[in-house]
Parts: structure tokens; sequence; C-alpha cells
């Protein structure tokens, strides 16, 4: 049977020689946790499932830094890498699959240019396409943002999952703006919806703090992966700990 | 020495990071004559079943891998570098395989397309790079289609997605795994380190 996954994520500062893993608190970035592939390499060792990074940079030296970083990190990592952050085109991400990753995630060039979508999958293949939405709550709906959180868009965070399924993307990486740095848990009725709405993996983002709230993002949230950082990052819980806690309560993890 | 078949479909890097783990001796080549000169051969590949084969027939690629094969030098085929193997996909319909083994690819059926994540193995019978393998060890899967091989006896893994399909292969010289033993931590390197031991 196909194992819920428990998904680390390095949000990468690269205007520091080599780069550093920073942490975000509802989009704000603040605290440092280390170096990309060395905290990778850790995740890898403690039965991390995949490595996400996230390049929070805004600055042009960017791309040539998160390279190097993947090359690095794939000499000892043996599990998936997705890399996302500030990729608009094709070439942005050949350069990161040359590299050593795996899937791409886009999210503010996808809004943009919806084309996009359609074109990387046709390129590289839909398993090899994520699609990042960063979803705000308005009541009765969710708006996706982009550019880390900094812009509203007016779309739809339900109907644009559908439509990026259609275009091609192979996996939809769901950050809830409210809850991203709460600990308050994922926000499981935005998962549920999403998930239910679409025929493609759904990652949950945002919110978590306990080994509960993974728990019920599955059960619940309907979610095929969970993602979280900080809370990894300060060994508040040990992804080895974690996933002992989900077999007992029979979820099928690797 | 190991030769890793490159013909512009996917990431080749990690696989020949997991073989330089084991400090096996890697080439990386898209030359036919170094091809059918290998002594042993890795084919990986994602992507598009009809658009693999337009760039092997391009790079006259697909001549040389039957060539090899033929010589009975160890052939592993990874994800799409196993489904090219076989005659023909419902990815691409129309497109000939290499048709080294007989057999079609499949897309999955009311299950969440592609299966990304990790699933588990079921062996089915003994086979060289499963050695120290136990049942139902996880691995890393990213795939829409799968095998279905026509001579049964050559299906040496199943896992189960919606319903059990052929994860891995092996006829004579020729293996091949539909998951990704360079995405598979350490289960997937011991498949590797197995197959660099042949």
């Amino acid at each position: 049977m196909l194992a819920k996954r428990i998904i680390p994520c390095l949000d990468c500062d690269l205007a520091i020689p080599g780069g550093r893993v920073v942490k975000g608190i509802k989009f704000k970035k603040i605290r440092y946790a280390g170096l990309p592939w060395k905290l990778a390499e850790r995740y890898y060792k403690e039965g991390a499932d995949e490595i996400v990074f996230l390049d929070i940079t805004a600055s042009a030296e960017r791309r040539t830094t998160m390279v190097e970083v993947v090359k690095k990190t794939c000499q000892k990592v043996f599990i998936p890498i997705t890399v996302g952050g500030g990729i608009r085109s094709v070439e942005d991400a050949q350069r990161l699959f040359r590299a050593g990753a795996d899937k791409i995630s886009i999210n503010t060039a996808a809004i943009q240019n919806p084309k996009l979508v359609k074109k990387l999958s046709k390129t590289f293949g839909s398993q090899a396409v994520v699609v990042a939405i960063d979803a705000k709550s308005r009541g009765n709906w969710f708006e996706c943002s982009i550019y880390g959180g900094r812009k509203f868009t007016g779309v739809d965070a339900i109907l644009w999952a559908k439509k990026v399924a259609e275009l091609g993307a192979g996996e939809i990486l769901l950050t809830s703006m409210d809850r991203d740095g709460t600990k308050e848990g994922f926000d499981l009725e935005l998962t549920k919806r999403i998930s239910k709405s679409v025929f493609i993996p759904v990652i949950a983002s945002g919110g978590a703090g306990k080994k509960e709230h993974f728990l019920e993002a599955f059960t619940k949230g309907k979610a095929d992966a969970t993602l979280a950082a900080s809370l990894f990052h300060f060994r508040e819980i040990k992804i080895s700990e974690l996933k002992r806690y989900l077999k007992e309560k029979v979820i099928n993890v690797r | 020495m190991i030769t890793i078949i490159d013909y512009g479909m996917g990431n080749l890097l990690s696989i020949e990071n997991a073989f330089r783990y084991f400090g096996a001796k890697v080439k990386i080549t898209g030359n036919s004559k170094e091809i059918e000169r290998a002594k042993k051969l890795v084919f990986p590949g994602v992507g598009n079943f009809g658009k693999a084969i337009e760039n092997l027939k391009r790079r006259k690629i697909d001549l040389a891998i039957k060539k090899a094969v033929q010589k009975g030098i160890p052939f592993l085929g990874i994800c799409l570098g196993l489904q090219l193997l076989f005659e023909r996909s419902e990815e691409a319909p129309g497109a000939k395989g290499l048709s080294i083994l007989k057999g079609k690819n499949l897309k999955f059926k009311k299950v969440k397309i592609p299966q990304i994540g990790w699933n588990q193995l079921r062996v089915q019978r003994k086979s060289k790079i499963l050695k120290g393998i136990k049942n139902n060890e996880f691995v890393y899967f990213m795939h829409s289609f799968f095998v279905e091989p026509a001579d049964k006896k050559t299906v040496t893994v199943l896992t189960n997605y919606g319903k059990d399909f052929c994860s891995a292969v092996e006829s004579k010289n020729i293996f091949g795994v539909q998951f990704h033993p360079e995405k598979s931590g350490k289960v997937g390197l011991k498949i590797l380190k197995n197959f660099i031991k042949i």
C-alpha cells in the first residue's frame, strides 16, 4: 500500500554564501537553522520521505547557489528532492533537474502564466511538477497568494487546484497562510476540500505543532503527505518518533 | 565499469551518485558505439514513452541497446527505462517500444495519478538484484503507467496500488524496476549494490 509521507521543508536564504536554512513565521523569515545539505542529510537518516528546498532569497545570484545546494545534497541523500522558489521557465527547471532535483515546485509563475504548468509537465512529466498553493481563508472561500504571501490574486484556491491538475501538475503543495507558523494544526477544512477536488496527491503544509496534527491531516484532511519545517529543524519532534506514533495509529508510513 | 545511457530523459546525476557511493566506476554516455560495447548497462528515464523512443531512434541508441543485451551483459532498466523494454504503451498509442520483452504498459485506473511516494515490495520469486530485500520493504515510485509482461514468470515483484501491478522483472540478463532505487534510501541502494556485484 502507498505510504503517507512526512516531508521536512527547508526554507533557504541563498544570499549568504553556501545558503542557510531559515524559518519563516506567517511568511516572514527569521531564525537560522543550519546549512541546507547538512540538514537534508540529517533528515534522510532520520527517515524523511522526501526533502523540499524552498528558495526564499530575493536576489539574482540565487539560481547558481541553489544548483550547488542540490548537487551537494544529492551526493549523500538518496530520497526525492523538490526545489521551489523563483522558477519561471523550462530552463530554470532544467538547471535544477540537471543538478539532481526530482521535482520542481512553482506558485507565482504558474498563476501568472498557467501555460507554464502544461509546458513543464509535457517536458519533464507530471510527476516532476508540483504546484504550490498558498491559500488564505476568506470566510467561505480560500484566496491564492503569490510572491511568498506578499500579494493576493483573487484566485479561488479550489478552482485553481482543479485547473492545475488539468494542466498536468503531478502534486499540490498546499500551505495554509492562516496556520503557517502557528503550531495550531493544519487547516483540515482547506486540505480536505482541495484533496477531494483533485485526483492528484496533496501535500498539507502550515500549522503543524504536535504529532496529533499530522494524524488528523491524514485522517480528516485526506492529505497524501504532510510537510513541516521548524518543528523538525529545532528537534521539537523527531521524524522517526512521529512515524512510530503514526504507525501505532494505523497510518501506513515507511 | 557501469555505463548509464543518456538520451535526454531525466535526472542522471542521482543514479550516478548512487553508484559512485559504492565506489563503482560510472560512465554516462549517449554514444551508440559506447553503449554497444558496455560491460554493464543502466537504462534510466522519466517522461513520455513516445518521446523517449523518438530520442533513442534519432541517436541510434535503440539498436545499440538491443545488440548489447543480446551479448548477455547485465542490463538494468529503471522506471521509463523498464517500460521501454516492452512493445507498447497506453501513453503513446502507435509508438513501438524496444520490444526486447513481450508485453505492454497500462495506465492506472481509479487511483490518484501519478502514483507518487513510497510503496511496498512483495517479492514473487528470487532475483539477483533483490538479494537481501525483505517483503513489504518500501521503495519510491513516481509513475502513471506500469508494465504487464506477457511472460508472467519474469515478474519478480508485485506492488499494490488500487490493484497489484508488476514493479520488477528479471529475464535472463535483463533486470527492470518500476521504482527509483536511486531515490529509495537504503533499500534502493542495496538493490543497486546487488546489480554492481552481478
